[in-house]
Parts: structure tokens; C-alpha cells; sequence
């Protein structure tokens, strides 16, 4: 199957179809709350979260010896939510920082869950197999009730996070000032991470533990590079996932042997890479090139500034100097001189240079300007 | 309360009503073992423009945040207007340190003031029109109307407190808590600033300020509290304010000319 026959198919196909929205409304509801995660620089928590869910996922096999997703996903919730707990309980009653914290309940809860799954997989029944696949996820088994349950969940949680909008604004920019104001800034800080939360345990069967933070980072991460606005910024970051939950299910559909979570991941970095490079306002390219542009300019001015002290000296502004006596001020070169010639600024003969009425003009304007600045 | 009546301050209007804004007892904060703030016992009268000083470490910003109930003490309690602080928090605004907060947030100077008004609005109401004229007018007041629309990360250092200050006076409060409002500010800005909080006092507010630079004490405000932990004095500035009281707050042998 190519690109083409899986966009033909996607509507009519059932499995296309339940994997495709399933996809789009994780990238959705990730993007979204990790615009929250990212603001409130605890871009690591998704990490933590998600390796948190693994030995919830199997204590809850071992207990109830069930394997369809919805039990799993409830012990991935319970020992998400603890891990949490935990990582906030740790930072607030001891003086470690939270990246500690965060680094220590990982690899405590993750290699647990390790232990946990090598041990399932020695028993004998064959009941045990697929458990795996929540380590790196299998979106081929996403089946019509999943994606109700995230569909359910992402409503519920666009509509609180539209009640809520201005409390978690305020708290996100200033949590004290919105202590001061009276709002119990506890409430917002557990209605924000529960949802993450619960975010990260949806996505855990599509994109699995290990890659799970990456949906909720990347698609905010993009998207703070095109807005200065919180509420575009969220919007852009839901579209972004979306749309590299679309495109990665095409792309590991149409391929063979390509596992759809890490395809949606790189779909999902390809956005970051281009909104880092390619974003008119906070792109590394036209940053770049503004600040070289900058620099031209300001070398033509002050090139120009210094000719302007020289010509001053005479009666006549356009007498004639020699070209020599520039060698002596730094940043000058051919170039800068061509260019004032073409801006019709100066006019050369053979050695000489000269300065015209109006280089004269926008030299004495410029130095009118930083007379201004100074004082 | 005598000496509330020489709270008058050079040639402008008398500050002091006799009336306490803020009552603080036996407040005690620490993080640790060690105390941050000792057994505080504060009066501050209504309408003072009060200055807290002290070194580095002294707690001057943990009172007020104590104060605020942003930090919870281990004893004392707070009144404002003789009630407790939590039902009198319509009265009190509070300006942070710029410091405080990430200036790259994706948001504008007016929405920043805005939320000025989203104490008053209380839970999930939005702000309407009403809102935003007050905002637009707190911008003005401070005269960064200009730059309503400016991403706060594309304003200077001056204008940042100035976007702070506003969203304070949006609260239209009784009581002003500023932290450190002249830090990292060009003179400029600081005469900006000093004019909107001498206004605030001609209109009967209580403005208390931390406030570093001792040498402009005398000018800026009329009454002043010297902590280093535990409060060493407060009081009327031409009263306290001596080389006595600043030799027992900084702890070296301290001459300041003070000029009255």
C-alpha cells in the first residue's frame, strides 16, 4: 500500500479509520496539555508519568489477569497519578530540585515495571504475550472503544480547559500573584496535571511508555515557535499533533514493518525541526538574517558617519578625498563603499571619493539621531 | 499611637487617619531550622507610603509574602482593617519582583494587566468590557499604553515593572505590597514609579514598599520599618530614620546624611 491508496482507504477501511482518528485525538489532546506542561517548565513530568504507568500496567495484569486495555490503562492511571504524588511530595518536603525528583521516581517506577514484566513473561500460561507493546506502543491494536474512551476524555478536557481558561492562564505566567488574588492555586495545579496524566496513560498503548513525553513536547514546543498569544499557541500545538498522528499512521501503514508510535514521534520532530528553523519571528534562519542584515546597515551608517566628519571639515561637501584615509576606520571595506555609491550616497573617481548632497543629508540626519540617543 | 501624628510628611497631605491597615503579630517564619523571621509585631497605619529596609536576607521580602499568606508562617497572624487577611483580600495588591515570573510567556502587557481584574471576577468568569477599560486605563496611568499589545518578552526592564505595577492598580486595592519595584530600573521609570505611589497615597491608600536604596528613604517615603530578621524599628522617617537605627539593621557602624 502506498501514501495514496491509504488516503483513498482511510474512510471507507474500518482499522485505517479507528488507528487514524485514534492517532489524531492523542496528538490533539497531548499537544494541547503539553502547551501547559512546557510553560510551566515541567516538560520532564510527561516523561516521568509515562514510565511511572508501566508497573500499574502490570500489577494490574498480575491482579486481575485481564488484558484488555481498559483495565490495564486504570493501573497505568493509579500508579501514574502516585508517581506524581510522589515527585511533588518529594520536591516540596525535600530540598532536591524537581529535574532530581523527576530522574528519581523515572527509573524507581520504570525499573520496577521492567521487573515487573520479566517476571510475567517467565510464567507458563501463554496469557502473558503483548504486554510488551506497551513499551513502545502498537497503535494496530487500537480497536472502536478506545477511541471513544479518548475521544470522551479529550472533550471533557477541552471543556474544562475552557471554564478554567483564565485560572490556568494566571496560574501558569504568576502562581504567587494568583494565591494573593484568592484563588486556591491547588485546585488548577491538580485539574492541569491530572489531565496530563491522564493524557499520557491514553497514549501509552499508540506510542508507549519510553516515547510518550515526546507527543506531549513536541507539538508545544513547535507551536511556541509561531505565536506570541497562550491560546493560539494551544490551538497550534493541538493541529500539530493531530496532524503528525494523521501523517505517522500513513506513513507506518503505507510501509512495511515501520511501528506507528515512533513514526508519529519523527513525524512529530520534523514540525519542531522546521518551526525552530523556518518561524518568521524566533526561527534560527531569519533570525540569522536579520542580524547580519542589521550589521550591514549599521557598518554602511557608520561608514558613512565617519566620511561625513571629513567632508564637514571643507566649505565644499562634495570635495574630493582619497580613498586611503578610510583604511584607517574599522569596518570598512570595498563593499560597504560600492553600496553607498549604488544608494547614490557617494560618488568615486579613480582614488577619490566624495560625498553627495544627499549622503551629506542622511549623514547629518544619522548624526542627529545619536545625538538624540544620547542624551 | 502618639507618634501617628507626626506621620506628616514635608508639605503634602497628612498621611496618617489613626486608623491600622495592617496588624501583623508575633508572625514567625523559617524554612529550615532557622528562622527567617523572628516574632514580627507590626503596626502600619492607614495611608502611610512605608518603606521596609535591611540587608540582604533579612526576610523583607518573606514578611510580605507572609503578609500575603503566599508563605505559611509557623505562628503569628495578620489582620488587614482589624479582620483576618483571607476575608479582606479584595483590599490588598500585590506587585512581585519582576524576577519572579518567565517575561517569555506567550501573552500581551494588556492581558497581563488584565489579570489584575480576575481576583474581583472570581472563579471561571471572564473578563468582559468593564475589564478592559480598567486595564487600558491602568496602562495609561503608567503610560505604557503605547504598548498594549507588546509580547511582555519585547519590553525593557523598566517597562516590565511599570506592566506590573499596572496590573496592581487594576485591583484597585486599599493596600499596596510592592516588592522591590525600583530594581533594575533607569531613573526614568523610578520617577515614574515614585509619582504613581505618592498619587496612591494623596488617595488615602497604603502603599509599603521593600525597598533598597537607602539614600533615597527620605524622599520617597514618610514612614519606615527596619527588619534584620526581627523588626528593629518603625515608625515616622524624620523620627526613625538615623544612623542608630542603621548601625542596628546592617550591623556595621552606618552614617547616612539624612536630609530633612
Amino acid at each position: 500500500m502506498n501514501l495514496q491508496e491509504y488516503f483513498s482507504l482511510v474512510f471507507s477501511d474500518y482499522t485505517l479509520r479507528t488507528i487514524t482518528l485514534g492517532t489524531a485525538i492523542l496528538g490533539a489532546v497531548t499537544g494541547m496539555l503539553g502547551s501547559f506542561a512546557v510553560l510551566r517548565k515541567q516538560s520532564l513530568l510527561g516523561d516521568a508519568i509515562s514510565h511511572a504507568a508501566l508497573p500499574g500496567i502490570a500489577l494490574a495484569f498480575l491482579i486481575t489477569g485481564a488484558k484488555d486495555s481498559n483495565t490495564l490503562l486504570i493501573g497505568a492511571l493509579v500508579s501514574g497519578l502516585l508517581g506524581t504524588f510522589w515527585i511533588r511530595g518529594i520536591i516540596s518536603k525535600t530540598h532536591l530540585k524537581s529535574d532530581t525528583a523527576l530522574g528519581l521516581i523515572l527509573s524507581l517506577f520504570f525499573g520496577f515495571g521492567m521487573l515487573l514484566l520479566t517476571f510475567i513473561q517467565k510464567q507458563p500460561n501463554a496469557n502473558q504475550a503483548g504486554l510488551d507493546k506497551y513499551l513502545f506502543g502498537q497503535a494496530a491494536t487500537l480497536v472502536e472503544s478506545d477511541v471513544w474512551l479518548m475521544a470522551i476524555i479529550t472533550g471533557i478536557c477541552v471543556l474544562v480547559m475552557l471554564l478554567f481558561w483564565k485560572e490556568f492562564k494566571l496560574l501558569l505566567f504568576d502562581a504567587d500573584y494568583t494565591k494573593t488574588l484568592g484563588f486556591n492555586t491547588k485546585i488548577i495545579d491538580i485539574l492541569i496535571t491530572t489531565f496530563i496524566v491522564l493524557a499520557i496513560v491514553l497514549g501509552l498503548q499508540t506510542v508507549g511508555v519510553v516515547l510518550m513525553s515526546a507527543m506531549l513536547l513536541a507539538p508545544a514546543a513547535a507551536a511556541r515557535q509561531w505565536t506570541n498569544s497562550l491560546s493560539t499557541m494551544v490551538f497550534l500545538a493541538a493541529i500539530f499533533g493531530a496532524f503528525s498522528g494523521v501523517f505517522g499512521t500513513a506513513i507506518s501503514a503505507s510501509q512495511d514493518n515501520l511501528s506507528t508510535g515512533p513514526v508519529i514521534v519523527l513525524v512529530a520532530s520534523v514540525f519542531v525541526i522546521f518551526s525552530f528553523v523556518f518561524s518568521p519571528s524566533r526561527g534560527l534562519l531569519f533570525r540569522q538574517i536579520r542580524f547580519i542584515s542589521n550589521r550591514r546597515d549599521l557598518e554602511l551608517q557608520k561608514t558613512l558617519s565617519f566620511m561625513y566628519h571629513i567632508a564637514e571639515t571643507h566649505d565644499d561637501i562634495s570635495h574630493p578625498h582619497t580613498i586611503k584615509i578610510l583604511n584607517n576606520f574599522q569596518g570598512f571595506t570595498r563593499k560597504t563603499l560600492q553600496k553607498l555609491v549604488d544608494k547614490n550616497y557617494v560618488t568615486l573617481d579613480g582614488t577619490m571619493w566624495s560625498l553627495t548632497e544627499e549622503g551629506f543629508e542622511t549623514a547629518a540626519n544619522l548624526y542627529n539621531q545619536n545625538i538624540k540617543t544620547h542624551e | 499611637m502618639d507618634t501617628m501624628k507626626n506621620a506628616h510628611s514635608k508639605d503634602e497631605t497628612p498621611a496618617s487617619t489613626g486608623v491600622l491597615a495592617v496588624k501583623v503579630d508575633d508572625l514567625t517564619v523559617a524554612y529550615n531550622y532557622k528562622p527567617v523571621l523572628w516574632d514580627i509585631d507590626l503596626e502600619i497605619p492607614e495611608g502611610v507610603l512605608m518603606a521596609i529596609v535591611g540587608p540582604n536576607g533579612a526576610g523583607k521580602s518573606t514578611l510580605i509574602k507572609a503578609i500575603l499568606g503566599i508563605l505559611k508562617p509557623i505562628a503569628g497572624s495578620v489582620s488587614i482593617y482589624g479582620k483576618p487577611y483571607h476575608k479582606q483580600r479584595s483590599l490588598v495588591a500585590y506587585v512581585p519582583q519582576k524576577g519572579s515570573v518567565d517575561w517569555d510567556f506567550p501573552t500581551t502587557a494588556l492581558d497581563v494587566v488584565m489579570m489584575g481584574t480576575y481576583g474581583s471576577l472570581g472563579w471561571i468568569k471572564r473578563p468582559g468590557v468593564k475589564e478592559k477599560k480598567a486595564a487600558l486605563e491602568a496602562l495609561e496611568k503608567v503610560g505604557m499604553l503605547a504598548f498594549k499589545s507588546r509580547q511582555i518578552s519585547q519590553l525593557s526592564g523598566g517597562q516590565q515593572q511599570r506592566i506590573f505595577l499596572a496590573r496592581a492598580l487594576v485591583q484597585d486595592a486599599s493596600i499596596y505590597f510592592m516588592d522591590e519595584p525600583f530594581q533594575g530600573v533607569d531613573a526614568t521609570t523610578e520617577i515614574a514609579i515614585i509619582n504613581i505611589l505618592k498619587e496612591l497615597r494623596k488617595a488615602g491608600k497604603t502603599v509599603i514598599v521593600v525597598h533598597h536604596d537607602l539614600q533615597t528613604v527620605p524622599e520617597y517615603f514618610d514612614w519606615v520599618t527596619f527588619l534584620n530578621v526581627k523588626k528593629i524599628a518603625t515608625g515616622p522617617v524624620m523620627d526613625i530614620f538615623n544612623d542608630d537605627n542603621l548601625t542596628k539593621t546592617y550591623g556595621i557602624n552606618y552614617k547616612v546624611s539624612v536630609q530633612k
